[in-house]
């Protein structure tokens, strides 16, 4: 049985990537499963220089889900160079990185570090984080913006493939999807969290420190296949499905809506080896929709 | 490689007291998933295998004591989390990842004062039993609710010990004296604490006072447990974010900001 995926210059030895954020550097899970098994690891959002991240508290449980404000806390994407990328098994499995900036500009300088890295096999643009005043949301909502910033990124990638993170909490989701599109992306992922909140009644504050926070789980689920069908009309670029994904079932529904591959992100909480039972589990799925490769089964959705 | 995530069973659920209903006392033993050891001070993350999508993270909890057979914890009953897991029956699937965390430091032959401060008495229990040096250890465990709901009674036959129960919020002053008192009286050793934020700030402080060398256990609401999500962040001394998960649950008391 064949689970690799080819796509936007990308060969994963299986559709299942750990989204960014809910795997630190990927190490945190040494001991839990092999991370060679692993078709990809997108690495915790890193930006220009260290961030301090958001005041506690950060996440709160929710039905199905959760809210975090963390505000993109990292050490520089020069530490993660120096420190984090030698020690992950790189040539075995890609490692994306995720590039979160405040302007267009800066976002094309963090690409300039990470274009050389050997290690990288591709940059994900983190135009949506809902957590950052400054900017995140800000781009993420614009489509000429979401355009600026690829273009930016896109031309000082050196060639890696760059993909696009976009936000679920606009009113077009195909707009945004065909700015990064004509941007220049390679491929788009989809959902990020959706903007949410929680209020305590004893305290009469909000349960985040930020306020505001992004809200992720098996509850988005159905917002996010909604998004990535609508993305896949949209554009002709591949897609990446990310929302709410907890079993190889889940993964299936968004690679037959016509995802490339998946991130499993949240579900990474449930317990540390999430992610390693949904690939080991893949055979037993593709035998169950008599299929010998995951092409088969990319966009089948029958309407 | 180390796989230490595990599937294990539920082998006991011991109902200790209740206080202001429905806030039970629970001891859970499962069976131990072939841990090498612990440190402790150490904790696990704890998730019943059939729990469904409804909550999303695992609940963390100090390991009480651990044996080659089984691993106990204690909590009480408090949010969603911990009533589900007071319904546990023996035989009941539990997923559960650890050891985690770094653990108390346990000198030896080095006057020890421990400082409970309610459920912070749970690493507690196995620190008396596996520190080689109990006759040095002192036990000073702060209590609200009735002393039948905790271990105490069989940690008290094994060390010096003495518990000073916060009945009504006027008990609170001589809490705060005896906290301070007995930080004093480690003075050349240490104190290591584990207990309420209010209550760790009294001992930061007294140690900070009087210099003597102390540890602090804190407590914090987690999704990983394994420094991943950044969700259970403290300032360190240099006012940085540090995951309380992968870099405590214990810090010095001076290289941590309450």
């Amino acid at each position: 049985m064949d689970l690799r995926v080819e796509f936007a210059g990308l060969v994963l030895k299986n559709p299942i990537i750990t989204a960014s954020g809910t795997f630190g550097f990927g190490l945190e899970f040494m001991n839990f499963g092999d991370l060679k098994r692993l078709g990809g690891i997108v690495v915790k959002g890193l930006s220009l220089k260290p961030r301090e991240g958001n005041p506690m508290p950060r996440i709160v449980e929710t039905p199905c889900g959760m809210l975090n404000a963390i505000g993109i806390q990292n050490p520089g994407v020069e530490a993660f160079v120096r420190d984090k990328l030698p020690l992950l098994p790189w040539r075995e499995t890609a490692i994306i990185a995720n590039l979160y900036a405040c302007s267009a500009q800066e976002f094309g300088d963090l690409t300039g570090v990470l274009a050389g890295e050997e290690g990288v096999a591709a940059l994900e643009v983190n135009v949506s984080c809902p957590n950052v005043r400054e900017g995140g949301a800000a781009f993420g909502q614009d489509p000429s913006q979401i355009r600026k910033v690829t273009e930016e990124v896109k031309k000082r990638a050196a060639g890696k493939p760059v993909i696009v993170k976009l936000s679920p909490n606009v009113t077009d989701i195909g707009l945004c999807a065909r700015a990064a599109q004509d941007g220049g992306a390679d491929a788009v992922s989809l959902i990020n969290t959706l903007l949410g909140m929680a209020v305590d009644i004893r305290t009469r504050k909000p349960r985040l420190a930020n306020v505001v926070g992004g809200l992720s789980g098996p509850a988005i689920k159905p917002v996010a296949l909604r998004c990535v069908h609508q993305a896949c009309k949209a554009i002709s670029i591949p897609v990446i499905g990310i929302g709410g994904i907890t079993s190889t079932e889940d993964a299936l529904e968004f690679i037959l809506v016509g995802a490339s591959a998946v991130e499993v992100g949240t579900a990474n909480f449930l317990r540390p080896d999430q992610s390693f039972r949904i690939v080991d589990d893949l055979p037993r799925v593709m035998i169950k929709a008599k299929c010998k490769e995951i092409a088969e089964l990319r966009g089948t959705l029958s309407l | 490689m180390v796989r230490n995530c595990r599937e294990v069973k539920v082998r006991e659920l011991r109902f200790l007291g209740a206080w202001d209903e429905p806030s039970d006392f629970v001891e859970l033993t499962l069976e131990n998933p072939g841990w090498e050891g612990y440190r402790p001070g150490q904790f696990a993350m704890l998730r019943p295998k059939h729990w469904g999508l409804e909550l999303s993270w695992g609940r963390p909890f100090s390991i009480s004591r651990a044996n080659a057979e089984s691993v106990t914890f204690f909590f009480q009953v408090v949010g969603r989390g911990t009533q589900r897991l007071a319904h546990l029956k023996p035989g009941d699937e539990v997923v559960l990842w650890g050891p985690l965390g770094n653990g108390f430091s346990a000198p030896v032959e080095t006057p020890t004062v421990l400082l409970a401060g309610g459920m912070g008495l749970a690493p507690f229990r196995g620190y008396i039993e596996k520190h080689p040096t109990p006759e040095f250890l002192r036990l000073v465990f702060a209590h609200r609710p009735e002393l039948e709901c905790y271990p105490y009674a069989e940690m008290s036959e094994k060390v010096r010990a003495e518990a000073i129960r916060e009945k009504t919020p006027d008990d609170l002053p001589l809490v705060i004296e005896r906290i301070e008192t007995a930080v004093r009286e480690a003075a050349g050793g240490i104190v290591l604490a584990c207990g309420p934020l209010p209550f760790l700030k009294t001992v930061q402080q007294a140690a900070r006072t009087r210099q003597v060398r102390a540890e602090l256990s804190l407590e914090r609401s987690m999704a990983c447990g394994v420094g991943a999500c950044l969700g259970c962040v403290c300032k360190d001394g240099q006012d940085k974010h540090v995951q309380v998960c992968a870099r405590g649950p214990v810090f010095n008391a001076e290289d941590v900001r309450l």
